[in-house]
């Protein structure tokens, strides 16, 4: 059994969830929707920083509100190579995760020093840092940004051009780290983490150098969330230091909580709904008054606080309370 | 070397410290006493500005328009208070940055809907717009009375904090809120007090810096980040510690931004020297706050009776 799903009932509806984003590029090209197939990739790229920050925030409790920096990070590591016609995807690749591992045990290595406020305050720190030290890059376009003009070039059968083939990179690179982060949450590694959030004293008295287990779950998740990085510079084709800023982390925290907080598909839920929001509501608005299309920042900032206010769980944890009603009520 | 040059940024420095210290004192109190994070502190800075923005261009005079508008902050604080600041005092950090997260975005559209997108300019009136000649020395009066004007609500919060009831009720606070209900004090009250004065105090940093750079949508979002600088370093809770802080980051910001290449230079060639500069400059505020974190993650003036 699927023990790390709620329950078998929403199992399967993940399962099916998964399987609808494996053929969506079909269903946009017989529906002729390319733009779908644009928004989905985006949200799926976000999906896969959101989801390395649940695997700190929701799993570890290391509330951080710097994560965006990672995607910053990974997004100029396609970016300065291709700024000088460099565009061997392997080295892009190698770059980006030796680079977003260095920049996490650097950054970690700190933090984890520091527990609750004080994480949240230094990895806003760190990330400020990073996001400065490329607006003052010159060279690279400063706060303008750089624009690449080809993407990462792999072999014939791993190719990223052409919008479907980055799609299924997208997709599987989604697929590994959902994998990879359920694998590491029931294993040995993940039990120590998840209990150094509930009980940090217990677990050092059993002998668990927690600092260390945390700092490799950080490590692990800075660098998943500099591929989604690297994959984003390849979509969007233009990078700028705008996309490491404070507001993307707390954008990206958004997501993670909007979805479900230490649950492994809450960021993929919470992602779909910012997307969609982002996308839709400013259309909502100007269906409802023309000139309010630019104000769709507010009901946005109110769906946050309400969300707080009064929907603990996210998405995830209402889905799961309609789950348990039916079956409740059922035969 | 350039002394003319070097007061005058000495003075901004001084400037920028003392903005920050309007800014951060308030957010280090909410901070300390109610252990609550918010970001949205930034935007009262904002509505501050845009307050005293839109009395003066209905013909109000500038001092009768900045005192206005501080009776329109403390509102505005006592009510976010009331509806939404108070509900969350209990919940986790997560909440509270979330929370206050959406409450920024909010702020930004209702100044949208109400100034509209382009922002507001403030104009001096020509008492203030002048210069003064100190010697060798000529400066903007506006400058000489941003100082003041941090320095007097400095001073006057520094007699509220020490000696006032009110201010020992906020000192025990900060150290030991439980104790402070136990022994009775209305904590609602006090909350919302510390609350309102914080916002007014943000909203008047906003006030002065307007007739300057003018109101505009986001401008409390950069700064905001940097007061929590503010706050860590000078130590959660503790209005000393905000003080000292805000003018120590303050000059460490402005003289970074204009010396650090002289100082690059004596070790490295020109040419990287003028790279690193600026990048290094910028980074000089965050890189102190995690050297502080690290080390001493109480801060530099931690609140008597706490310990990180």
């Amino acid at each position: 059994m699927m023990a790390w799903l709620p329950s078998s009932n929403s199992g399967r509806c993940y399962c099916l969830l998964l399987v609808l984003l494996a053929v969506a590029p079909w269903i946009f090209q017989w529906a002729d929707q390319p733009f779908l197939l644009d928004l989905l990739s985006r949200g799926l790229i976000l999906a896969i920083a959101a989801t390395s920050l649940n695997l700190i925030m929701g799993f570890g409790g290391m509330v951080s509100l710097g994560h965006a920096a990672f995607i910053g990070i990974g997004a100029y590591c396609v970016g300065i190579p291709a700024y000088y016609d460099f565009y061997n995807g392997w080295f892009h690749l190698g770059l980006t995760i030796v680079v977003s591992a260095s920049f996490a045990l650097l950054a970690g290595a700190v933090s984890l020093r520091t527990k609750g406020v004080y994480f949240i305050m230094i990895t806003l720190a760190f990330s400020q840092m990073i996001y400065f030290t490329f607006v003052s890059l010159e060279e690279y376009g400063g706060d303008d940004g750089l624009v690449i003009y080809l993407r990462s070039e792999f072999p014939d059968f791993l190719t990223m051009q052409g919008p479907v083939a980055l799609y299924y990179w997208i997709f599987a690179t989604l697929l590994l780290t959902l994998f990879l982060v359920h694998r590491l949450i029931h294993a040995h590694f993940g039990r120590v983490i998840v209990g150094a959030k509930h009980n940090e004293q217990r677990l050092q008295s059993l002998g668990f150098d927690t600092y260390r287990y945390r700092l490799v779950c950080y490590v692990i998740s800075g660098v998943i969330c500099g591929l989604a990085g690297m994959l984003l510079g390849n979509f969007t084709g233009f990078i700028s230091p705008e996309m490491m800023s404070w507001i993307r982390s707390g954008e990206l925290i958004f997501m993670v909580v909007m979805g479900g907080s230490g649950f492994l598909f809450g960021p993929l839920l919470g992602t779909g709904a910012f997307v969609f929001l982002e996308q839709y509501l400013p259309e909502f608005m100007k269906f409802l008054n023309p000139s309010w299309l630019e104000y769709w920042h507010l009901p946005f900032g109110l769906l946050l606080v309400l969300l707080v206010l009064f929907g603990k769980g996210g998405i995830h944890g209402m889905l799961s309370k309609l789950d348990s009603r039916t079956r409740q009520s059922g035969p | 070397m350039d002394w003319g040059l070097l007061l005058t940024q000495l003075m901004n420095g001084l400037q920028l410290g003392l903005l920050l210290f309007l800014l951060a004192s308030g957010l280090t109190l909410v901070f300390g006493i109610m252990d609550f994070i918010n970001l949205s502190h930034g935007s009262f800075y904002m509505i501050g500005a845009y307050f005293c923005g839109s009395i003066v261009a209905r013909g109000g005079s500038f001092l009768a328009a900045v005192l206005i508008a501080l009776i329109g902050m403390f509102v505005v604080g006592a009510v976010i208070e009331r509806v939404i600041a108070r509900r969350l005092y209990r919940a986790d950090h997560l909440d509270h940055v979330l929370a206050t997260f959406g409450l920024i975005l909010i702020f930004d559209a209702i100044v949208h809907i109400v100034w509209g997108p382009s922002g507001m300019a403030i104009p001096l009136p020509s008492v203030l717009d002048g210069q003064v000649t100190l010697g060798s020395l000529v400066l903007p009066t506006y400058r000489l009375v941003i100082i003041s004007g941090g320095l007097l609500v400095a001073a006057i919060l520094s007699m509220l904090v020490t000696r006032s009831r009110l201010g020992m009720m906020i000192r025990a606070g900060a150290s030991n809120r439980t104790m402070v209900e136990a022994l009775g004090v209305n904590i609602h009250k006090l909350f919302l007090v510390v609350f309102a004065i914080g916002a007014t105090m943000s909203g008047f940093a906003g006030m002065l810096i307007a007739p300057i750079t003018e109101a505009s949508i986001g401008m409390g979002n950069d700064i905001i980040i940097i007061a929590f600088v503010v706050v860590i370093v000078g130590g959660i809770g503790s209005v000393k510690g905000a003080f000292y802080a805000s003018i120590l980051i303050g000059l460490i910001d402005t003289l970074g931004r204009s010396y650090l290449d002289d100082l690059l230079e004596i070790f490295m060639s020109l040419d990287y020297a003028e790279t690193a500069a600026p990048a290094l400059s910028a980074m000089l505020v965050y890189i102190l706050m995690a050297v502080v974190l690290a080390f001493r993650p109480q801060g530099l003036f931690p609140p008597a009776g706490i310990r990180a």
